[in-house]
């Protein structure tokens, strides 16, 4: 990828000889030196683990299941994190409403990517009218703070999304409709950057080259010039998964995400500071889940940002 | 500068355009507002009808848009559906400063209603925003002054978890601290709803002990956030030469920290807080929200549950118009502390 040139390892004795380790070594040396990345990983991991590992005790239909005789229950040994307003298990409901957060992070990002790398790179290839016309787009969806967007589009397709059915469970239409919003509503950075990287990288002279022996364009944005743009592109896809579950837990605090019976950290959030005082455990637990998972992403972000920055030297 | 702030202006004028279309098509898509508006009370369908000729909610979607931008004082409407109109319009539109009347709200002018909420939002924005800047530059030139010391360490740590952190979790964290744990101690405590005490009344002191708490968790987060930027930015400016030269010179190391080094530092800075400005005009919903403190974010979040297209879309164009302001106000601040940059 790019040119290896300052990455080169010049052999010490004097010969010429070049020992040149590939970029993707380099970036994981680079990496598992970094101990605040390292660190965000393992937090990660243990996250997915909690999450997945979880469903081995509970099934969804306990996370689901409400007995209004255990109301807001504090925490004891048959419900460790104890009970909220209708009487359903804490603990169950924070692994299965872990994996949907986590998943419309996921999904969520997958959409903002594809549609930032897409607006950036027409932008940035064909310039032109092409170009203003996405950019006068990307700047007027820059213009309104993103939570207000968020909330005018959540009500925009609340309901509109029938329930549907994967892997044997049922996920409320709601999380179709987060994981849309929320990619819809986050692209214009990551678009802006990959438009500034195809700007300099077409006038290079690899890709003059790739033109002169008849490449169609599509083969000279895909093969030539996005794999240079990576870099960037990874890096701020990692930030946004942070960003995307913190906007899912907003606008499902506010009322308006995603919601119940399906569970998700920030809908478990919903109304929970009329409880600061009678139910703190409603949102200690749920609200430390966030944190931590957001606390790993955004180390291990910060860590790859800083291993592919071409301009570090070892 | 003159010609480069009119053409700006001028540039302005088709984004705010787009944005208002945009978030136009998207509000009146978003739900009838006709079905809240007559409580628990059943509404009869005749008079649904008639209302909703009255509000033009049953012409086209682009026709509203042009009702609600110019106004529909120069036509007539017609209100018992027999193809002719009867009664004309009331609107004088957007462009007339006439942002249309609350659906929500009956008859109340969205504007007013608007701005009853500003000064609510204004009064918890403006000192978060100077305490934000006055505690990042510090934070910020402190940990730079000290690079890799233990006490930059633990401020760099501190900062990147800080930043990490959602504000409804220090929001509550900090009510659970101060308010309730406050009170079962014994110490005094802080109040964590609303904007005064309905039974003491609005006074100075009841106003000022409310925002405490607000202003507390907006701020936390964002000055982590900020004096990572100031750091950054100072560690990059004392190694230039130009700061070797005023030490050269023989001027006093405050003069070229505080002089020299800090305004180019600070660059940064006034770039990320000229696009914030408008998000706080906003008010942050969240906080808004969890502290029931009156202003212009709840308000939102009210009303854009309730599909009040008149209000939400009054507050997005406010909130729109500021931004295109605030960014052209920074370039212009820009420009002021930086001598290499000209705008012609």
């Amino acid at each position: 990828m790019g040119v290896a040139g300052p990455n080169a390892v010049v052999d010490v004795t004097g010969q010429n000889q070049y020992q040149t380790l590939s970029w993707r070594r380099i970036v994981w040396r680079r990496f598992r030196r970094h101990r605040m990345a390292m660190a965000g990983a393992i937090l990660l991991i243990l996250m997915i683990l909690y999450t997945l590992g979880g469903t081995l005790f509970f099934t969804e239909a306990d996370a689901n299941f409400n007995d209004t005789t255990k109301m807001l229950q504090p925490p004891s040994l048959e419900h460790p994190f104890g009970t909220d307003t209708v009487g359903r298990d804490i603990l169950a409901r924070t692994i299965y409403g872990g994996q949907i957060s986590l998943m419309i992070g996921l999904s969520a990002v997958i959409v903002e990517t594809v549609v930032g790398v897409l607006v950036g790179a027409l932008a940035g290839y064909y310039g032109g009218w092409i170009d203003s016309l996405l950019m006068r787009f990307t700047e007027a969806m820059f213009t309104v703070p993103q939570l207000f967007l968020l909330l005018v589009m959540a009500r925009f397709f609340s309901g509109k999304v029938p329930e549907l059915q994967l892997l044997g469970r049922t996920f409320s239409g709601s999380v179709v409709v987060i994981v849309g919003i929320i990619g819809l509503t986050s692209w214009m950075y990551l678009a802006r950057i990959v438009r500034a990287d195809f700007l300099s990288l077409k006038e290079r002279e690899f890709i003059h080259a790739a033109h002169v022996i008849g490449t169609p364009n599509l083969a000279v944005i895909v093969r030539h010039i996005l794999p240079n743009t990576m870099a960037p592109i990874i890096v701020s896809a990692t930030l946004s998964v942070a960003s995307a579950i913190l906007s899912e837990a907003y606008i499902s605090f506010l009322g308006l995400g995603v919601q119940p019976p399906t569970a998700t950290w920030g809908n478990m959030l919903d109304r929970a500071y009329n409880y600061v005082e009678s139910a703190p455990w409603m949102w200690v637990f749920p609200g430390s889940l966030i944190v931590l998972t957001v606390l790993g992403i955004n180390f291990l972000g910060d860590g790859l940002r800083d291993a592919l920055d071409p301009t570090t030297v070892d | 500068m003159s010609r480069y702030i009119i053409r700006r202006l001028l540039q302005a004028i088709p984004l705010l355009i787009i944005v208002s279309v945009l978030l136009f098509a998207l509000m009146r898509a978003t739900g009838d507002p006709l079905a809240t508006l007559g409580g628990r009370r059943q509404v009869r369908s005749a008079d649904r009808e008639r209302l909703s000729r009255l509000l033009g909610l049953d012409k086209p979607i682009g026709l509203q848009y042009l009702y609600w931008l110019v106004g529909n004082d120069w036509t007539t409407i017609d209100t018992d559906g027999d193809g002719e109109g009867d009664t004309p319009g009331q609107l004088s539109g957007v462009l007339r400063g006439d942002f249309g009347t609350s659906l929500v709200s009956r008859g109340r002018p969205a504007m007013g209603i608007i701005l009853e909420r500003i000064p609510n939002t204004l009064i918890l924005m403006i000192p978060a925003e100077i305490i934000v800047i006055a505690f990042s530059l510090a934070v910020g030139v402190y940990s730079a002054l000290r690079q890799y010391s233990l006490s930059d360490q633990v401020i760099t740590a501190f900062s990147f978890v800080g930043y990490s952190l959602p504000i409804f979790f220090v929001a509550l964290v900090s009510m659970t601290l101060f308010a309730v744990k406050f009170r079962q101690w014994g110490w005094p405590y802080l109040p964590t709803v609303g904007m005064f005490d309905p039974q003491v009344g609005k006074t100075t002191s009841q106003v000022l002990q409310h925002m405490v708490l607000p202003i507390l968790s907006m701020t936390i987060i964002t000055i982590a956030g900020y004096s990572r930027f100031v750091r950054s930015s100072m560690l990059e400016v004392i190694h230039q030469d130009y700061i070797r030269t005023a030490r050269a010179k023989g001027l006093g190391e405050r003069t070229v920290i505080y002089l020299h080094a800090l305004k180019n530092a600070s660059l940064p800075l006034v770039t990320i807080v000229g696009l914030d400005i408008p998000f706080l005009l906003g008010g942050a919903i969240v906080t808004e929200s969890i502290f029931g403190w009156p202003g212009m974010g709840r308000l939102f979040l009210d009303h854009v549950t309730r599909a009040d297209t008149p209000v939400v879309m009054g507050i997005l164009m406010i909130i729109s118009v500021a931004v295109v302001l605030s960014q052209l106000v920074t370039d212009m601040v820009y420009a002021l502390l930086d001598p290499r940059i000209r705008y012609t």
